[in-house]
């Protein structure tokens, strides 16, 4: 109970610094990697500004047995490059750029615009599907 | 310097962004987990087989619209500019979808999450997938979609 509590908190921050910082409007996104039109740097201060905690966090990290509401900590590996990955950044790029989406921002918009964040949220998870399938 | 960006909201960008980073840091020291949207939202929908308890991936998912939804309560509305036609969300979601399973991650997992840790993984995959951004906006720009 205490764990789904502390998601939900997370989530709704998570939210709520999304559609502050204009990341949940795609024509401000697509204005980040539209470097040759009108650019906007916003998206730049937002990925600065999300670091500054988290790399305060990983150092606690480093120093704790456990977090304070688990039993141990459960992180991905660091080091291992492969073809998966990079191919996989490659699409997921062409898609943000494409619908000026990434996954975050497509599923607090659907609080805000529920119709268009539906279509893209329902291709998503569409293509996560198709993945799941392949693979 | 950004008097040349007049439609910046560099104020706005950075405190939304400690906002969001200090939500993946409550996920990292609370859960012992990566704040990474695609995977939680793969988890929450029973996409995929792994990764945090469903209970979690749930709760972080429905959070994301709730807080979306509470700024523009408190704010009174948010601005989204969604492109007039759908086929840019169709085929941007499918590839979002499918890219961010075969890559392990997306802005969030990757770009906020791994970054700040110096994974070697999260560093090459933010700059793949930024460059692939900056090129297919690029050539959406030339080919006169934008």
């Amino acid at each position: 109970m205490i764990r789904f509590f502390i998601a939900l908190v997370a989530g709704s921050i998570f939210g709520a610094g999304l559609a502050y910082s204009g990341m949940s409007d795609p024509a401000r996104v697509q204005g980040f990697l539209d470097f040759f039109g009108n650019w906007d740097p916003t998206l730049a201060f937002v990925m600065g500004g999300a670091i500054i905690p988290m790399a305060i966090a990983w150092l606690v990290q480093r120093r704790i047995e456990k977090p304070f509401a688990d039993a141990h900590f459960s992180l991905p590996g660091t080091q291992k490059l492969d073809r998966k990955l990079a191919i996989g950044a490659v699409l997921f790029g062409a898609g943000w750029g494409i619908s000026g989406l990434c996954p975050g921002p497509g599923l607090a918009d659907l609080a805000i615009n529920p119709l268009p964040a539906l279509v893209f949220v329902a291709a998503m998870l569409a293509g996560m599907l198709a993945h799941r399938v392949t693979n | 310097m950004l008097a040349a960006f007049p439609h910046a909201m560099p104020v706005e960008g950075l405190i939304g962004g400690l906002m969001i980073g200090a939500a993946a840091a409550l996920m990292l020291l609370g859960l012992g987990r990566i704040a990474g949207v695609s995977g939680l939202a793969a988890r929450a929908t029973a996409i995929a087989d792994s990764g945090a308890p469903r209970s979690i991936a749930i709760a972080f998912v429905i959070g994301l619209p709730l807080g979306a939804f509470l700024v523009s309560l408190a704010t009174g509305g948010v601005v989204t500019r969604f492109p007039p036609s759908v086929v840019p969300m169709i085929v941007g979601g499918l590839l979002v979808g499918f890219g961010t399973r075969l890559g392990s991650g997306c802005t969030s997992g990757h770009g906020v999450c791994g970054m700040s840790r110096l994974s070697r993984r999260s560093l090459t995959a933010t700059a793949i997938f930024m460059a692939s951004g900056f090129a297919t906006v690029g050539l959406m720009r030339l080919g006169g979609l934008l």
